[in-house]
């Protein structure tokens, strides 16, 4: 997944927890990078009309950025649910964000073909647990 | 904390990467050959039964190249017939029902798998990190890999183009 569709996808989840625009402070951390690079990659996207960016407020993505960040969503859903119902991984969490920047949409929709994932995502996405619902529940069943 | 750069850091993620290799080998080539078996015979042809059986034994191939680099590294790792009956169950579910919808589908594979690999080196290139795998084998290993799939590409297209 490119760099600017993981920028939009935690945009997105970030507005989802706090339902208001997400602090560059906040995305610096959730990233892994500084808050200058946020600042200079919420440019871009601004001037790209996928995002707006208001002073001490911060980002929130357009329509057209949410459209990204939903399908940018929807391969990172794949991953998670890959690595934890094929790969059998615990923390699958922590590893989907490290193997996301290397894996493409395209590599996803094939790993998707071996996965059961609902008609509904990325809706069930829970920005909490940073991880599907469905998928969470799943695992608890499973352990219990 | 993660990182947007596509980098590969250590032995556990290039491991998994690899496993995904693996996977991807299974999902995106032997799947067509196994669908083109279940055509029926008027639909068939020694050309693209030729190119398929190929493309499924050079598949083979890569995972055990694949899985030999992953022994070598110092990570936790599942074999891969644990994940062979998951693969094989999704052939009835998401299969091509017709004989260009076979083709498009191993040409949409190789030009996948040729990807996976790509941003793969590119992911291997870009890190300083030491690997228990030597790593001019590895780079070596994914790039004969990577040429086969780009191979695979052609083969396909020219296949597709001659029949049109």
């Amino acid at each position: 997944m490119n760099t600017a569709d993981q920028y939009l996808k935690t945009i997105f989840l970030v507005e989802q927890l706090h339902d208001g625009p997400a602090a560059t402070g906040e995305l610096a951390d959730r990233l892994g990078v500084s808050p200058a690079s946020v600042n200079e990659m919420i440019g871009k996207l601004e001037e790209r009309g996928l995002v707006t960016h208001e002073k001490y407020k911060g980002a929130s993505v357009t329509d057209d950025g949410e459209a990204l960040a939903r399908e940018a969503l929807q391969t990172y859903c794949i991953l998670e649910r890959f690595l934890a119902n094929v790969l059998d991984v615990d923390d699958f969490r922590a590893e989907a964000r490290q193997l996301e920047p290397v894996i493409d949409e395209t590599v996803a929709d094939r790993l998707d073909m071996i996965i059961d994932r609902e008609p509904q995502c990325p809706d069930c996405f829970d920005a909490d647990e940073d991880a599907c619902e469905l998928l969470v529940e799943e695992r608890v069943e499973a352990d219990d | 904390m993660s990182s947007v750069a596509a980098r590969v850091d250590s032995d556990q993620q290039l491991a998994r990467l690899l496993q995904i290799g693996v996977v991807l080998e299974e999902v995106v080539e032997a799947r067509a050959h196994r669908h083109y078996q279940t055509l029926p015979a008027d639909e068939r042809d020694d050309d693209i039964e030729d190119l398929l059986s190929h493309a499924s034994e050079e598949s083979a191939e890569h995972r055990r190249l694949l899985e030999s680099l992953i022994e070598e590294l110092n990570a936790e790792s599942i074999p891969f017939e644990d994940v062979k009956d998951l693969v094989a169950q999704s052939y009835g579910k998401t299969g091509p029902e017709d004989f260009d919808g076979v083709l498009y589908d191993q040409l949409h594979g190789e030009e996948t798998a040729y990807k996976f690999y790509d941003d793969l080196l590119d992911a291997v290139e870009a890190s300083d990190a030491e690997f228990g795998v030597d790593r001019t084998e590895l780079l070596e290993t994914l790039r004969a890999i990577r040429e086969a799939e780009a191979g695979g590409v052609e083969a396909v297209a020219k296949l597709m183009e001659d029949r049109a």
